[in-house]
């Protein structure tokens, strides 16, 4: 079981969250202008490392405010 | 008492094949065994960077059934389920398949109106379902709590009666026998480190135990093909998750059917042996840790002992976790890959066991012509741009 620290609340433990997948994924800057590969790469594809990992997670049952982590996806360690 | 034979010899590799399987998993096995027996093509080897079967292969629930909604999924999993009724024999060694039919359980009216379109689906696709209602749940799954005065009420189920389970290590070795019977080299203990592409074509992997040059390279890696297919510049759209599973002590028989539930997120099966077999829906984040978190375990037991009271004082053995997976749209990828000679056999997700045979079928007809076999065909990677998804989340993604 993670122990994910929150940015507001602290140390809480993980069925207090959500997941979120990949961090840092942007909107296109200008979506018409995509071919179907760029568009499909943008809602489909996401890195799958087997080490670390920059996800986003949010605090569903407590503030909700949605943040970042690194988290190792092999030891499950999460980066202070 | 005497030693067994082995089962199969412990080659060394050799330094080119014509078709190198990366995974010695179920799907790995099938597809090498289906490449020599439907296509005559023997020189093939399979590297396995653990031991054979010794991932997934050794961690599913063993459930195998083909209700599935959508047309491209009822006619590979059927197709597979046709498969299994007969390996027993073809394969010469007992699988110890049992049709005890699956029970997918509904638990509030969406779930009712699903389950009835999927077995009427079902049925048009040639596929026997059927639809229970409360009391005939009760009379073919007796031990099922069917109480409304629970949080989540059984108010009725498919069924499949041709759907069941198997062994799964009988499934792996009858598999292995038989393809290294036919000349297939099983190579354990050796694992892929790379790919040698020349001219967009892949021509060698590299291994743990050297270069081996190859005519074709056929991924069946199941949880880990990301980090594979990364080594060969191709990015997938698939996310690794654990699954979690758990064996409960031996007991007598109790339960002689398949009960499983999306809704409340477990199911459950009685081995031959005696344990119960218990699954639940995959750990949210992405891992290759191979274990899941404690709570998801904690909310499976509750939902198998609202389900079924009299498992309250059952103890648990072990639990653990495979590495699934898991595509946009829970389905599988299957076929050519942007790399010429490279092909790929994921996505599989939560539901890849039942499909073994199946699987090794069309991925093994896939490499032999060098085009996707037609019930592989709605499964390209080229469906994520074409927008062409085959959305299984339904029949796939959390029970399996």
């Amino acid at each position: 079981m993670l122990l994910i620290r929150c940015p507001f609340c602290g140390p809480r433990d993980e069925t207090e969250f959500h997941y979120g997948g990949q961090a840092e994924i942007a909107y296109p800057a200008d979506p018409s202008a995509l071919t179907d590969e760029e568009w499909a790469g943008y809602v489909y594809l996401r890195d799958n490392p087997r080490g670390w990992f920059h996800e986003r997670w949010t605090h569903s049952a407590g503030c909700r405010t949605w943040f970042n982590v690194r988290r190792h996806t092999v030891t499950h360690e999460i980066a202070q | 008492m005497r030693h067994p034979d082995f089962l199969w010899r412990n080659p060394s590799p050799k330094s080119a094949y014509d078709v190198v399987i990366v995974g010695g998993g179920g799907h790995g096995l099938a597809t090498a065994y289906y490449l020599a027996r439907n296509h005559g093509i023997t020189n093939v080897a399979i590297l396995e960077k653990g031991w054979l079967a010794g991932g997934n292969m050794a961690r599913n629930t063993t459930i195998i059934r083909s209700n599935y909604l959508w047309d491209e999924s009822a006619a590979i999993y059927e197709h597979s389920l046709k498969l299994w009724e007969g390996l027993s024999a073809e394969l010469d060694y007992d699988l110890m398949f049992s049709q005890r039919g699956v029970l997918n359980l509904a638990h509030n009216l969406p779930d009712v109106r699903e389950g009835r379109r999927r077995a009427s689906a079902n049925q048009q696709n040639g596929i026997d379902a059927e639809w229970l209602d409360a009391d005939e749940v009760k009379k073919f799954c007796p031990i099922l709590n069917t109480s409304p005065h629970v949080r989540y009420p059984v108010l009725g189920a498919t069924l499949q009666r041709r759907a069941g389970i198997a062994k799964h290590d009988h499934v792996a070795w009858g598999y292995a026998r038989a393809a290294d019977a036919l000349g297939v080299d099983l190579i354990q203990g050796c694992e892929v480190t790379g790919f040698e592409i020349d001219g967009g074509r892949v021509t060698a992997v590299r291994t743990s135990q050297g270069r081996i040059a190859a005519g074709t390279v056929a991924l069946a890696a199941a949880g880990h093909t990301s980090v594979l297919a990364d080594k060969a510049g191709i990015r997938l759209p698939l996310q690794s998750h654990p699954l979690q599973a758990l064996v409960s002590e031996l007991l007598d028989p109790v339960l002689d059917c398949v009960v499983m539930s999306g809704a409340v997120h477990v199911y459950v099966s009685q081995a031959h042996k005696g344990e119960l077999v218990m699954g639940a829906g995959i750990d949210a984040y992405n891992s290759y840790g191979q274990r899941g978190s404690f709570n998801v375990i904690e909310r499976q037991m509750g939902a198998a002992l609202e389900l079924f009271p009299i498992f309250s004082r059952v103890r648990v053995v072990r639990t653990w976790a495979g590495i699934v997976d898991v595509a946009p749209d829970a389905s599988p990828i299957i076929g050519p890959t942007p790399v010429e000679g490279l092909y790929i056999n994921a996505g599989w997700g939560t539901g890849g066991f039942k499909a073994t045979p199946g699987s090794g079928w069309v991925y093994a007809d896939t490499i032999a012509n060098q085009r996707a076999h037609p019930l592989a065909e709605p499964f390209s990677l080229d469906r994520f741009t074409t927008g062409a998804l085959i959305d299984e989340h339904g029949a796939a993604a959390v029970a399996h």
